[in-house]
């Protein structure tokens, strides 16, 4: 599943942001452990808790003491909000960007988004 | 944690390890490389007291390792000779490397043979190449030795009895963290294996970094040429492509966001560089000629 080219740790942490934001991960469930990870995806389980970690640092996940990592509450309103700032310039730009490339009037792609309701 | 200081080994005239210090926290898995003749098993060999320094020092948790029975008990160094009598089946192998390790696991040895389809009444002298191969590789697994030290072990292990290979190094670090460094010239297949990458070339070292860490070091930027190049000035370019008005620049150093954007705004794509390929620009001879290796450190 990792392209083998950019920090493993972030990937993995992007992966389970898409979990929790599409719903397979629910609110207050328990992630699988680092060493669960590691195995799991054969990666060196420091690699796997350092992608824990930067969850925990963004208020994805939290800790219970001897037990393990869980998704925060209002995880998934705050993965919302932040994706839907970075959507116009990360998702809607970029495609804009390509359709002037290659000559897609904005026309026909409203007509399309239209037909896609 | 291992301490190098100033390590030098020669051999004549030749220097083998070229003043090297290197701190290795314990319970880690590292990955050494670097090229053939590049000082890798020199220094292994010291890391496993199986050579004495020339000049500098080791220790092992504080203590010199060599001659030291306690640390030899703990430390287990797989190599391609395998130190092992030849003539022997590999049950008998195996018997005399558990009274040699007290950290032994005759049941988990038991299993590996299965997995890697070794026959213990098999002598050592008739197996394959692969088949020696696995051996090593039962022995360093089993052995459960605090320092574990594995010198290509793979070589002529077929892609299968490799992924088994470092499925189980992984299962059993994660039951038992330990001391593992692993030599490679495979380094895809288990970089991502790796807590910490330590590159050597021409016996000095280039670098000590977290696997992780490493592959965020490198930046391939490509674009029009005069982009590229009023981009990449003053910084270090380990490589460099050119097809008609475009220039591909491999740099060596992270990008902070805002350089991205700027990169990005001139018209310049951005894309990662994996550790393999950071390693053959750091250490291939063309290179290493030309730019200093001091600079990255």
């Amino acid at each position: 599943m990792f392209d083998d080219r950019s920090p493993i740790y972030l990937q993995i942490a992007n992966a389970i942001k898409d979990d929790v934001l599409r719903g397979a991960l629910e609110e207050d469930e328990q992630v699988m452990s680092t060493n669960q990870y590691a195995a799991f995806y054969q990666i060196n389980p420091a690699t796997a808790a350092k992608g824990f970690a930067a969850l925990v640092d963004e208020g994805v996940l939290y800790k219970k003491r001897g037990i393990g990592m869980f998704v925060s509450p209002d995880a998934r309103a705050k993965l919302r909000t932040g994706r839907r700032e970075r959507f116009f310039a990360e998702v809607v730009d970029p495609m804009l960007a390509e359709a002037r490339m290659i000559g897609v009037p904005v026309d026909e792609i409203v007509k399309h988004i239209g037909a896609q309701k | 944690m291992i301490s190098l200081r100033n390590l030098t080994v020669r051999y004549g005239d030749t220097v083998a390890i070229d003043d090297l210090s290197l701190d290795l926290p314990a319970d880690k898995i590292y990955g050494l490389l670097g090229r053939n003749g590049s000082g890798k098993t020199s220094l292994l060999s010291v890391l496993a007291s199986y050579r004495k320094a020339s000049a500098g020092s080791i220790t092992v948790d504080g203590a010199d390792p060599f001659e030291n029975a306690e640390i030899m008990r703990q430390t287990t160094f797989i190599r391609d000779c395998l130190d092992v009598v030849q003539t022997g089946t590999v049950a008998k192998v195996l018997d005399f490397t558990a009274r040699m390790r007290h950290g032994w696991d005759a049941d988990y040895a038991a299993r590996l043979l299965d997995m890697f389809e070794l026959d213990p009444r098999k002598r050592v002298a008739s197996l394959s190449r692969g088949q020696r191969s696995s051996l090593g590789v039962v022995l360093g697994l089993a052995a459960r030795s605090p320092l574990t030290i594995l010198d290509e072990v793979y070589l002529g292990m077929d892609a299968a009895a490799r992924t088994a290979f470092y499925r189980e190094l992984l299962a059993d670090y994660l039951d038992r963290p330990r001391t593992i460094i692993l030599s490679t010239h495979l380094i895809e297949e288990v970089a991502n294996l790796f807590e910490r990458v330590v590159i050597i070339d021409r016996g000095r070292l280039v670098l000590h970094e977290e696997a992780d860490e490493l592959k965020a070091r490198g930046v391939a930027v490509t674009g029009p040429a005069e982009a590229v190049d009023a981009f990449v000035a003053g910084r270090t370019v380990l490589s460099d492509r050119r097809l008609g008005g475009v220039r591909e620049a491999t740099l060596y150093g992270r990008l902070d966001a805002q350089e991205a954007r700027r990169a990005e705004a001139s018209g310049l794509a951005l894309g990662p560089v994996g550790i393999q390929d950071l390693f053959v620009h750091l250490t291939s001879g063309a290179n290493a000629g030309s730019r200093p290796l001091e600079a990255l450190r």
